[in-house]
């Protein structure tokens, strides 16, 4: 599935786009002009990536330190142990697209269990 | 170098093996932790395991399929380093040859003296005196906590939730106004009052009461607080009594310098016990923070590899977090030396906001209050102002 994030002009280097689904995603846009696009969840606690420390190919949860690498979403730094996933990104038209992964999503538990339908 | 021996099994002793084998470090190496667990994550602790809410196998710092190639020696502490045989003395008798060491023993809770044996009494460090807490949270009542400092708090919000009856006593006038000083520091701590959490401040600790288990905390001012369960949140002293005699100077921890180097050759620490020269300030700071235990380790082990012949990065400022009664507080920089303090978004009384302190007009630090992302963006500024000075 394509999912239209944000036009390409309007996501500046060094800063990330969240797209609200369920679970978020977010189109990172490194400062070498790369773009990158992974769950927007930290897979240790409850917080957005977008929200965090870009560096690199690296993305530093903005709560508790874990680092994830943008190009294959694994997981750098503790206290996260899984990776995120990571997704395909499309330019067209000076449009980003978003390719979502098939994959299962590595949520942390208290996500898991709200989607579930258990206490959050 | 042949064998590397790491002393300390917690994160930054966990934070240093790895990074000696990212750095390309092949040989022997021994990693000697005085707790029988392998290295857990130790912030959950006051909050989701004490709460229940996650369990043993999920403060797990070591990844399922992550293999360090190392020897594990838990169980047992060290008790002495011999610089002329270059050898770690353990307390079961064994002995550890190495030609390279890193110090990262850690820091272990203050206590109340004259409190020993008395049931009812808790501190709050490891994982087992996180398993005896929950054990005596779970029996409800009236719950004293002694210092209102970080784990004081976050001990005080999860026994709240849990439906605790809770006063937390702190000596000082202001709780935490050494973090974050005074007054965000009164700020901080208004949480507990927010939420009907009793907050004594300014008044010491004389005793405790009880025969075999805790009744009561005697306070200074000659009351009385009735107490079913007491935590003592005091702070911690680092564990560098085995090092005495072995040449590595001691000063609030083991000395060492920006890059970790310890008067010793061949010798670095890391981690709580370790008391790092700090550039910035011209002076040696103990940092019992997370982030410190994480991210200092490499600069030391590169240093070890190094023969000492590197020339040490500039670290991030200290950044630490809490999570209190929902809250969300991150704070990084050097709040001491700030002449002023600004809110800068946000309102203190929503619980939502972000702080920078500043010296002379430039920022120091920077506390954010349910306030993630732009955080992220003050501790960035805040990081580059401190490389490029």
């Amino acid at each position: 599935m394509m999912i239209p994030a944000c036009r390409l002009a309007d996501l500046p280097r060094g800063e990330a786009h969240r797209l609200d689904i369920e679970p978020p995603v977010s189109v990172f846009h490194t400062d070498d002009g790369e773009l990158f696009a992974i769950d927007d969840t930290c897979t240790h606690q409850d917080a957005s990536l977008a929200d965090g420390w870009l560096e690199g190919c690296e993305v530093e949860c903005p709560l508790h330190a874990s680092k994830f690498d943008l190009r294959t979403g694994a997981v750098d730094a503790p206290p996260a142990k899984l990776p995120v996933r990571t997704h395909e990104v499309v330019v067209e038209d000076g449009m980003i697209y978003v390719r979502l992964s098939a994959q299962a999503p590595n949520l942390p538990p208290c996500i898991s269990a709200r989607l579930a339908g258990g206490p959050a | 170098m042949r064998t590397v021996a790491v002393v300390g099994a917690s994160l930054a002793g966990l934070s240093a093996a790895r990074s000696l084998r990212k750095r390309g470090y092949d040989g022997r190496l021994v990693l000697v932790g005085e707790e029988p667990h392998r290295p857990y994550d130790r912030p959950p602790l006051s909050k989701e395991f004490l709460a229940g809410a996650i369990g043993e196998a999920e403060l797990a710092l070591e990844r399922d399929d992550e293999d360090l190639q190392a020897e594990w020696v838990l169980g047992t502490r060290a008790t002495g380093l011999d610089r002329t045989e270059r050898a770690i003395r353990l307390a079961d008798g064994r002995e550890i040859r190495a030609d390279g060491v890193v110090i990262a023993t850690g820091a272990a809770a203050r206590t109340l003296p004259g409190t020993e044996g008395l049931a009812g009494v808790h501190v709050l460090r490891t994982l087992d005196d996180a398993r005896a807490l929950r054990d005596g949270l779970a029996l409800g009542g009236r719950l004293v906590v002694i210092g209102g400092g970080f784990v004081g708090a976050e001990v005080a919000a999860t026994a709240y939730a849990l439906g605790l009856d809770v006063t937390v006593v702190e000596a000082a006038p202001t709780p935490l106004a050494g973090p974050l000083g005074p007054a965000m520091g009164g700020i901080v701590s208004a949480l507990h009052t927010d939420h009907g959490v009793r907050l004594l401040c300014g008044v010491g600790v004389k005793g405790l009461g009880g025969e075999r288990r805790v009744d009561a905390v005697l306070l200074e001012d000659g009351r009385t607080l009735p107490a079913d369960i007491v935590v003592v949140g005091v702070g911690a002293r680092p564990c560098v009594d085995w090092l005495e005699g072995s040449g590595v100077a001691l000063d609030n921890g083991v000395k060492c310098g920006a890059d970790g180097r310890t008067t010793l050759a061949g010798v670095v620490a890391v981690g709580d016990c370790a008391n790092w020269y700090d550039p910035h300030t011209g002076a040696h700071r103990r940092v019992e923070h997370w982030t410190g235990a994480l991210e200092r380790p490499d600069s030391a082990v590169a240093t070890l590899l190094a023969g000492g012949a590197v020339e040490p990065g500039v670290p991030r400022p200290p950044y630490f977090w809490s999570d209190q009664y929902g809250v969300r507080i991150q704070f990084a920089g050097h709040a001491a030396g700030a002449d002023d303090v600004t809110v800068e978004e946000g309102s203190t009384g929503d619980r939502s906001f972000l702080a920078v302190y500043r010296r002379a007009g430039r920022p120091v630090a920077v506390l954010g209050m349910n306030q993630p992302r732009l955080f992220t963006r003050w501790r960035k500024q805040l990081t580059s102002a401190a490389t490029a000075s």
